[in-house]
């Protein structure tokens, strides 16, 4: 029996449900529980601030809604001008800053419901888009960011914007509502198409991103379509393309589980946007509709099986994928500091802690980058871990703008510890709905501690990737870091360890549902071994594995559908 | 049981026969069944004594039909975060009702309360979060069944179901205390408390099922004959208590209703009628006889130099200062005598110069923007205390509209909406007496009170009738009352109502109350205007025009119109936007409409409770 949600796509008259009417109610902030479920296609999230949802009904006040609103930026790439009107649109309207999600794009926070249309006018005036940020479609797709051969990115980037184009949804409901758009009536309304994902849309989400070896900074392996450019000789021939890659598990639901994309070819780039439609089809088809927790490609590639579902794919291509190609991964992490492109132009990676930009005493992100926006002529990109890069600077603005990252604190890459360097958190509380204890909050403090017992054994400086999430859901990636801290309660995480340092390997539980005191506790002792024990240049995750406090990863066995 | 009766209670006279009745009529009843035919005995029993003359029999056969017992129906409660209790409960009430029995199915955060201490088949599916916490939508439910104004549950029979993670310490917490207090709380399982883990689908089934089997063998029990009588049917006493002999009334709830960001503060209050004696009705005000703020008399001694220990007699009363001017004399208030007294005796030509007929206005302007403090503080004067407790006016009971129905939530409560008066002026803090007073209740305090009528504000006796209520800021509270009694009454007429504050997010009082009526169609429309909430300020009486013609239209119809709230800006308003409304959508001249809005006054079709 097709889920709840399923109905609500249904019979949402292609993502209109009630949202007009909504809207328009000025006796609540919220608008309808199933119309939140259509508006996250329109790229925003109904949530209210949890820590005063208690207080605020004792008060006989409703819960204090807003809206988290997400843009669609592919490849995370902005001009100065785009900044500037991000950046005033946090200020008019959204309650906590800018903030760089881990899939490379801007989030809002704290929108009411009554600024909501202007908000979302606000970004498509400035020539970007929510649509599709959010929901069971094609998300913003990503792309590396921070390239070792500039011309290469420029050709990669170009695919994953013609791939977010084309895969957008059809629907002028978000046109109608947000954009003033005519309204469809009579037979234009009822003859209007979804030519893609049809009136139900996907099963889940969907996820496409592109990495550029040697580089991972986007864990291509997390993605529903993961595409890894091949490059040669200085050209985009094509890409590898994986499916199967998604992070969400349920605690205490074995049902459930982080899973790797499976390589099942290479395709060459005038394929690229048949390839991906023919998944998403598939998926669109074969995709779990009745339990959404196992509705994921991921899901579909197990229970059918990756050989099935690869000669279904080559079926509606009408080709066979060629082999893959071999290509190699350095690492996952962003590279920081200065880095050199073509023609001369230099690209700045600055690290943002849990891609919170406020303006603090500590720094002061909103007001430093927006005085860069005003003098700054190249581009600006967010990265899959949280950064963002001043791209395209020549290099006689270099000093210019070293001297304005000081002033503004921004300078973060040049003090920060090996471990904070190499750190995403969630958002979690008190916005998200699903998070089960802090995040980004509780992160900074976290770390504080965990560098005390580092500085002691003498690893203050060692790349050590820890992603902490307030719920198993995964939206920092939890899965592919050497350290990670999954949230199960208030105060209380999963501790996760293993995983590799290019995103290549899943970690492992390590102990469940403990605190910070045994957190510290279990750490200490691991950091000690590895201060020790660490043969040159072995990372964290790997050490952990080769001295068997870790034993081999198990593989998750496919089930195959007779 | 005839063997056991004897013994213990000294026989009255009731004869063989009559006895031997009894004994047959107990014989093999429950505790529940017998504890009703108790209730049932002393309701005779208490009517019979009030109206002497009338056999107990015959007031319960003159009475009115008593209402209908509830239905015998098996009542599905869930508390769900997830959905898992939820769809264990609908799966519950689904079969139930497959198999011929009548059930209602709610979740706990819209179970109505007041209905518990009736209940009589009650299955609770309710799921444990985190460190053992209720879900959100069961925090209310949890609190009022573990709180003390929680029912005796004698006639409830129930069962528990509980979803947890055992990963957690306190495992199944919230499903284990609500069965053990409802136990405690006299109520009897008919199915054993049921716990499931995260895969919960065969435990929960296996205990629907035994749930299933309980009830349904529970109810195919043909009822007990008798009908139930209302032992609390209207008898009218002289009151025990009025405004000269208040009732100290018990603080249940003292609650801040505006958000942690409003500069302002205002309070719902739940207070104790028990045992009183009191009653009202919707439309009354409650009387409060305040004491004034500690810190204020201190403010006061010092400011006068004067000891508060020092016994001072007026009027054959000899109190300590200190508790004159805290109980007995109203303080806050700055009046033309207190005036006239300060100004004689401080000798200030300012001050006396003000008391003459060519500066009245300063004069008003002086009495509207202080309190007598600042007075005592900027122009000091030697008073004596015997001076000062003569020229002080006596203390004043302060009168809230009242917010709640007795309809609704029983003679024995009653709420109050309460701005706190509290702000900073000429450097140092102000208070209101009575607004400070009620505001700084806790737990167990009691406030003396008496009920004072309005019966020039009341709901139409014809519950046919539409009504518009306009009653912007704490002005929502007779409104609350109106429409709680409209809910309860089931009147058919169709109820407006108009409000307003300063900001949404934070001064949209009894919001949720309001959204909830709106659902269950208690109230029909609601116009806000917040007038902060845009560059624009934004006021009722704006709405009021633009909803011109509905509004003329209802009034033609025959509506009653209530407006509630401050008299000096927000009342007069309202006023003129009524008479735009019926010029520009009646058709009315300027004096027409003044005829026509002096018609409804006199109709009583148009009531005002300003202040």
């Amino acid at each position: 029996m097709p889920s709840h949600l399923e109905h609500i796509k249904s019979e949402s008259r292609l993502l209109r449900g009630t949202i007009a009417e909504g809207l328009a109610d000025p006796v609540t902030g919220a608008i309808a529980e199933s119309d939140t479920k259509l508006l996250k296609f329109h790229g925003s999230y109904m949530q209210d601030d949890r820590d005063i949802r208690d207080e605020r009904r004792r008060q006989k006040l409703e819960p204090a809604y807003a809206f988290m609103l997400r843009a669609r930026l592919p490849g995370g790439v902005m001009t100065p001008a785009q900044w500037l009107a991000f950046d005033a649109l946090a200020s008019n309207y959204a309650s906590s800053g800018l903030r760089i999600t881990t899939r490379q794009t801007f989030q809002w926070h704290g929108i009411l419901k009554k600024n909501l249309k202007a908000s979302i006018a606000a970004i498509n005036a400035a020539a970007a888009s929510t649509i599709a940020a959010c929901g069971d479609v094609n998300r913003n797709v990503i792309c590396n960011t921070n390239p070792i051969e500039s011309e290469a990115h420029e050709a990669a980037y170009a695919w994953a914007a013609r791939l977010s184009e084309h895969l957008k949804p059809k629907t002028r409901a978000y046109h109608e509502f947000w954009l003033d758009g005519e309204k469809l009536v009579g037979e234009e309304a009822a003859n209007e198409q979804e030519p893609l994902y049809g009136p139900t849309y996907l099963p889940r989400k969907f996820k496409i991103g592109i990495a550029i070896p040697p580089l991972n900074d986007i864990d291509v392996y997390a993605q529903d379509l993961a595409l890894i450019a091949i490059i040669e000789n200085g050209e985009l021939v094509g890409f590898n393309a994986g499916i199967g890659g998604g992070m969400g598990a349920t605690h205490g639901d074995p049902a459930t589980y982080p899973r790797l994309a499976d390589i099942i070819g290479f395709v060459r780039p005038e394929n690229l946007i048949a390839l991906a439609e023919t998944v998403i089809g598939v998926q669109r088809d074969w995709g779990d509709r009745d339990e959404r927790k196992h509705a994921r490609l991921k899901y579909t590639v197990d229970t059918y099986g990756l050989d099935v579902m690869k000669a279904e794919i080559e079926k509606r291509l009408g080709f066979a994928l060629e082999p893959a190609r071999a290509f190699h991964f350095d690492h996952n992490g962003d590279r920081y500091g200065w880095v050199q492109g073509h023609a001369g132009r230099w690209h700045l990676t600055l690290q943002v802690e849990s891609g919170r930009l406020l303006d603090t005493e500590a720094h002061t992100w909103l007001s430093g980058m927006r005085e860069l926006a005003h003098i700054h002529t190249g581009d600006i990109r967010l990265t899959c871990n949280q950064n963002l890069i001043i791209a395209n600077v020549a290099a006689e603005d270099r000093d210019a703008i070293d001297a304005l990252v000081a002033r503004h604190g921004m300078d973060g890459y040049r003090k920060n510890s090996g471990i904070r360097q190499h750190s995403i958190a969630c958002v979690a509380l008190p916005t998200c709905g699903l998070a089960m204890a802090e995040s980004e909050r509780y992160l900074p403090q976290l770390l504080s501690r965990l560098e005390v017992s580092l500085d002691r054994h003498g690893l203050l400086d060692a790349p050590i990737l820890l992603r902490m999430s307030g719920c198993p859901n995964g939206c920092s990636r939890p899965y592919l870091a050497e350290i990670a801290l999954v949230g199960r309660a208030p105060g209380r995480y999963d501790l996760r360890l293993g995983a590799d340092f290019q995103g290549q390997r899943l970690n492992q539980a390590y102990r469940e549902n403990v605190d910070e005191a045994v957190i510290l506790e279990v750490l200490d002792g691991l950091f000690g071994r590895y201060a020790s024990e660490r043969t040159a240049g072995e990372y964290f995750g790997d050490f952990l594995l080769r001295v068997g406090v870790l034993s081999e990863p198990r593989k998750i066995p496919l089930k195959v559908n007779a | 049981m005839n063997v056991a009766l004897k013994p213990i209670l000294p026989t009255p006279a009731l004869g063989e026969e009559r006895l031997a009745l009894l004994a047959r009529l107990t014989d093999g009843l429950s505790p529940a069944d017998l504890y009703w035919v108790s209730a049932y005995a002393a309701a005779l029993a208490s009517l019979a004594t009030r109206i002497p003359g009338h056999a107990g029999l015959a007031v319960v056969a003159d009475a009115p039909a008593p209402a209908e017992r509830p239905a015998e129906r098996l009542t599905v409660v869930y508390g769900s975060q997830t959905g898992n209790s939820k769809r264990v409960a609908e799966k519950l009430a689904g079969k139930a009702e497959a198999a011929g029995l009548t059930v209602r199915l709610l979740r706990a955060g819209a179970y109505p309360l007041r209905e518990l201490a009736q209940e009589r088949y009650l299955a609770v599916v309710i799921s444990s979060q985190g460190e053992g916490d209720p879900p959100d939508d069961a925090i209310g439910f949890m609190e009022f069944i573990a709180g003390k104004r929680a029912p005796k549950l004698p006639q409830l029979k129930f069962a528990v179901m509980g979803l947890g993670d055992s990963s957690y310490a306190k495992y199944c917490a919230v499903s284990r205390d609500l069965d053990a207090r409802l136990a405690e709380l006299g109520a009897t399982r008919f199915a054993a408390l049921g716990e499931a883990d995260v895969d919960f689908e065969a435990p929960a089934a296996t205990w629907s099922q035994g749930a299933l089997e309980a009830v349904k063998q529970a109810l195919s029990v043909p009822a007990t004959s008798a009908r139930p009588v209302s032992p609390l049917h209207a008898v009218s006493a002289p009151p025990l208590h009025s405004r000269e002999k208040p009732f100290a009334a018990e603080v249940l709830e003292n609650q801040r209703i505006v958000s942690r960001d409003s500069d302002r503060d205002v309070r719902h209050l739940e207070l104790s009628l028990e045992g009183s004696g009191l009653r009202y009705a919707a439309g009354d005000a409650i009387g409060v006889w305040p004491t004034n703020p500690p810190v204020l008399v201190d403010q006061w001694l010092s400011a006068l130099k004067l000891d508060g220990s020092r016994e001072v007699t007026h009027e054959g009363k000899r109190l300590p200062l200190s508790r004159w001017l805290g109980q007995e004399r109203d303080i806050t208030r700055l009046t033309r005598p207190l005036l006239a007294a300060h100004a004689a005796l401080s000798g200030n030509h300012d001050l006396q110069r003000l008391l003459e007929p060519d500066h009245k206005a300063d004069f008003a302007a002086l009495l509207e923007s202080h309190q007598p403090i600042d007075l005592l503080r900027d122009v000091p004067a030697a008073w004596d205390a015997e001076q000062l407790v003569a020229a002080l006016r006596p203390m004043t009971p302060r009168l809230y509209s009242i917010a709640s129905s007795p309809k609704l939530v029983g003679q024995d409560e009653v709420h109050l909406t309460v701005a706190v008066v509290e702000y900073e002026r000429h450097g140092s803090k102000h208070f209101g007496a009575a607004s400070t007073f009620l505001a700084a209740t806790g737990d167990e305090a009691r406030v003396p009170v008496f009920i004072e009528e309005n019966d020039r504000f009341r709901l139409p006796a014809d519950g046919s009738r539409d009504v518009i209520m306009i009653g912007p800021g704490t002005g929502i509270a007779p409104f609350r009352a109106f429409v709680q009694e409209r809910q309860a009454t089931g009147a058919s007429g169709r109820n407006w109502l108009f409000f307003g504050n300063r900001h949404f997010s934070q001064d949209f009082l009894y919001q949720v109350e309001w959204q909830e009526a709106l659902r269950n169609g208690s109230l029909h429309r609601l116009d806000l205007a917040f007038s902060r909430d845009q560059a624009e300020k934004l006021y009722v009486q704006q709405r009021l025009r633009e909803k011109g013609r509905e509004l003329y239209a209802w009034l033609s119809e025959g509506a009653h119109l209530y407006v509630c709230g401050d008299s000096a800006h927000m009342a007069k308003d309202v006023h003129e936007a009524l008479l735009d409304v019926a010029s520009v959508h009646g058709g009315l001249s300027a004096d027409d409409a003044k005829a026509w809005l002096a018609d409804l006054l006199q109709q009583g079709r148009y009531a005002r409770d300003v202040y």
